[in-house]
């Protein structure tokens, strides 16, 4: 495989989109459950989900601030990598890009300084608006992303002007393309369950160090709440990946095929398991199947005739292999958080969930399994419309910038040595407050008592004077808690 | 009577990028005064002046980038390949500064030492970006059948690092004078310091890249009157009408002269953003009607019609609000940010 400017842009658009999705995909939901904390305390005035408030929102401005500035670079990535791509399409994807600025983006950034600095500034009642707003925000960016995208998998209302740039006939129907309701529906409750596994991870690493450990009362609430909320959202989960998955069907056939590893166009297609699919060979190796369920699974009768990848030249075939296992461990996981949250509530139910230490290792182990399935999910969903950027209209390979490669190759470095520094660091921060837990909150950090000349702390500082190991004096950023 | 769609986002789009140079362009100069405050207290209070808004001034330049992809399609495309490596180093700044408000707070020892460091370094690295940019967009863009065609290094040259040296001085006036209306005592004095040699430098290098700009650029020079490309001559009546610019500028300059001298706490912040207002326009009148000079105008390069009046629809409601609830968030946290004012509770 040559590495031209196409595919060091698709590597590195992939490298950023993966990263930036991690972010909103936790923040949506986070956002959420913080207006529900701060309600709560709000009409109940019990100390505990303020605490609880005042933790998860530390975490939640780290996690915002790195979603904030992966998703800078997305915005101007499209003109610097794809710039045919919108100077094509832009006529009719601009405006839902832009929507998504002027109706979420300022909000959420505007808001979220009242949110986490605003505390002495404004009313408690006004500072809960502030949460909302944000929360709110995050899932009006959803909307319009998910539109954009949608679009791209399902375009409809636009025209092919004579220079070949596209023209919206019917805005209406460009952002709600077919496909639009279902994959948002789908993204939404990804984010409430990545939130909500998080959430219950933390909370059930808290309980796992005793009854009695600091800030267990607290996780206890939490943990009950992630694990309703799992219960309930995991199982409307596979319905709307379901739906998902039909829309898929009627619309985009060969990322159904892809996804079922079908090579053969036929009528009562199997359902594969498992399979290690083969380009070369256009056959699925070690191939593990249930005759006859694969037409039940899509929803459609038995007899009728399923599109596979023979039908579609070879040049046009979406890569199968990432496609077809991106979707089993996707679905593989969404089982397993289905059966998190009904052992979780059936534990509850019989008032075992704070004490069953195999539950809470269970409820720690699955708590990055939402980010998984989301990174898995957007790899089906994306690498499944290859060869096409907008599917079945332009062809990905047609929408790249006349960028040289060593221009893409020196981007792509900066990105993935910058992105190591920020993740890991981001990372790192967030599970060290995770580890310390909603504790942490309780104890509030004090400024460094002043230190009589001569003495050893006094002597520590070195040459920048930033080697105290306080927390700033007078709360830095992030400290106002 | 039909609105002038294109005319009317060409405003907005460059109102959104005025807006984001003089929001972000204090912060950023906060940052770029990081490495000369005292201690860590003051690095501590420089930040905390613009930590509730560093996030909302930096959405302008997502509305600048988003705004230009939606309503100018074709200028973007053009744009951004010629600019691929100045947007890199731009991007990368900005993460880098980004994530140091909050992981400056939380690191310990030597993490606090690299985030203090990277936030300064980030601030530093975008604004100079933004200053090839700027240079690199004065200079021109090759554009061959609406597709970037020019090299990749277009954008680098002496013209363009003095730009861009001249827009970090800039961001550092701004930094200094917002940092004098924000804070008080010693800190103050420290930016009342900063913002005189800023200043200096500010006004310096603003009169010599206005000089290189009529030399270098004898296109540009004719709008403003100066015929350079034969011997040098000077047609009054061009300049007159466009005259006012410049001097507002001379007065922005003055203005901070003065502010600093008296040390005074508002002025100062009022002066240096008159002099980008005055730079600004100054740059609209060479350019307008290009949006990617010299190849392309803003009619040439906008949206399909239809594109426009669907996104005015909603812009005219919700720019206004923007605004609105923009100069809300600036009026709670307005006031002296010192040691004790907490945003905390």
């Amino acid at each position: 495989m040559e590495f031209d400017a196409l595919l060091l842009s698709r590597l590195q658009f992939a490298f950023t989109v993966a990263f930036h999705i991690l972010f909103p995909a936790f923040t949506i939901g986070l956002a959420a459950f913080l207006a529900v904390l701060e309600g709560l305390w709000l009409t109940t005035r019990r100390e505990a989900f303020k605490t609880l408030y005042l933790f998860w929102v530390k975490i939640f401005a780290i996690s915002f601030g790195m979603g904030v500035v992966s998703g800078v670079v997305l915005s101007y990535q499209f003109g610097t990598n794809w710039s045919e791509f919108i100077r094509l399409t832009g006529g009719v994807i601009g405006p839902l890009l832009a929507y998504e600025v002027l109706t979420a983006f300022f909000l959420e950034a505007s808001f979220l300084g009242v949110m986490l600095f605003g505390w002495r500034r404004v009313g408690p009642k006004l500072h809960f608006f502030a949460t909302c707003v944000v929360a709110v925000g995050t899932t009006l960016s959803a909307f319009w992303i998910l539109s954009a995208n949608s679009w791209m998998q399902t375009p409809q209302g636009f025209e092919i002007l004579a220079d070949g740039t596209f023209q919206a006939t019917d805005f209406w129907a460009v952002v709600f393309n077919p496909s639009f309701p279902s994959r948002l529906v789908h993204m939404l409750l990804a984010a409430f369950l990545t939130t909500a596994l998080v959430v219950g991870a933390a909370s059930a690493f808290r309980l796992l160090k005793g009854r009695e450990t600091p800030g267990a009362a607290e996780s206890r609430i939490a943990l009950a709440m992630a694990v309703g909320m799992i219960c309930v959202v995991a199982p409307l989960q596979l319905l709307a990946g379901h739906w998902s998955g039909e829309v898929a069907h009627h619309h985009q056939p060969s990322k159904t095929a892809a996804i079922e590893g079908y090579w053969e166009t036929r009528a009562d297609q199997p359902l594969h398991l498992f399979g290690i699919p083969d380009r070369d060979t256009q056959s699925n190796h070690f191939q593990v199947s249930i005759p006859g369920v694969g037409n039940l699974i899509q929803n459609v009768p038995r007899d009728e005739v399923i599109v596979g990848l023979d039908s579609l030249e070879r040049a046009d075939q979406p890569p199968v292999f990432m496609v077809f296992w991106a979707f089993r461990i996707m679905v593989g996981l969404g089982l397993l958080m289905i059966a998190l949250g009904a052992w979780g509530v059936w534990l509850l139910i019989r008032r075992k969930l704070f004490d069953h230490r195999w539950f809470q290792r269970f409820a720690v182990l699955m708590g990055p399994a939402g980010f998984v399935a989301v990174i898995s999910g957007w790899i089906v969903t994306e690498v499944g419309r290859q060869p096409w950027v907008v599917y079945g209209v332009l062809r990905t390979r047609d929408a790249v910038s006349p960028v040289t490669t060593g221009d893409v190759a020196t981007s792509l470095a900066v990105y993935i040595s910058v992105y190591a520094i920020v993740f890991t660091a981001g990372a790192l921060f967030i599970l060290r407050l995770m580890a310390e837990g909603p504790a942490a909150v309780m104890t509030r950090p004090t400024a460094p008592e002043p230190r009589a000349p001569g003495s050893a702390m006094a002597r520590a500082p070195d040459d920048d004077g930033e080697a105290d190991d306080d927390p700033p004096i007078g709360d830095g950023p992030g400290g106002r808690l | 009577m039909n609105p002038d769609l294109p005319l009317i986002w060409a405003g907005a789009i460059a109102l959104a990028v005025m807006l984001y140079v003089v929001l972000d362009g204090f912060d950023l100069g906060v940052g770029i005064l990081f490495p000369f405050a005292k201690s860590k207290e003051e690095r501590d209070i420089m930040m905390n002046t613009i930590a509730p808004v560093w996030d909302g001034n930096e959405t302008w330049l997502i509305l600048g980038g988003g705004g230009l992809l939606a309503a100018f399609p074709l200028a973007y495309s053009v744009l951004m390949p010629a600019f691929y490596l100045p947007v890199l180093l731009m991007l990368a700044g900005l993460i880098l500064r980004g994530v140091a408000f909050e992981f400056r707070f939380r690191a310990r020892r030597r993490g606090r030492r690299f985030w203090t460091q990277m936030f300064a370094f980030g601030s530093i690295l975008a604004t100079l970006a933004q200053g090839l940019i700027l240079g690199g967009f004065i200079q021109g863009v090759t554009v061959r059948e609406d597709r970037f065609a020019g090299g990749g290094l277009d954008w680098l040259t002496p013209y363009t690092l003095l730009v861009a040296v001249g827009v970090l001085a800039g961001y550092a006036l701004l930094g200094a004078a917002w940092l004098m209306l924000k804070t008080e005592d010693n800190l103050h004095g420290d930016a009342r310091r900063w913002a005189a040699i800023s200043g200096v430098a500010t006004a310096g290098l603003l009169a010599a890249v206005s000089v290189a700009t009529l030399f270098a650029h004898p296109r540009l020079a004719l709008r403003w009157g100066f015929d350079v490309a034969e011997g040098f001559s000077l047609d009054f009546s061009v300049l007159a009408p466009l005259l006012p610019i410049p001097l507002l500028g001379l007065a922005g300059l003055a203005l901070v002269a003065w502010g600093v001298r008296k040390g005074s706490h508002t002025w100062p912040f009022v002066g240096a953003l008159t002099v980008f207002l005055s730079g600004y326009l100054g740059l609209a009148a060479g350019f307008f009607p290009y949006i990617v000079p010299y190849a392309l105008n803003f009619r040439q390069a906008a949206a399909p019609e239809n594109a426009l009046m669907f996104m005015g629809a909603g812009a005219v409601f919700v720019l206004p609000a923007i605004l609105a609830y923009t100069a809300w968030v600036y009026w709670v946290f307005r006031g002296k940010i010192n040691e004790e004012t907490g945003y905390h509770h």
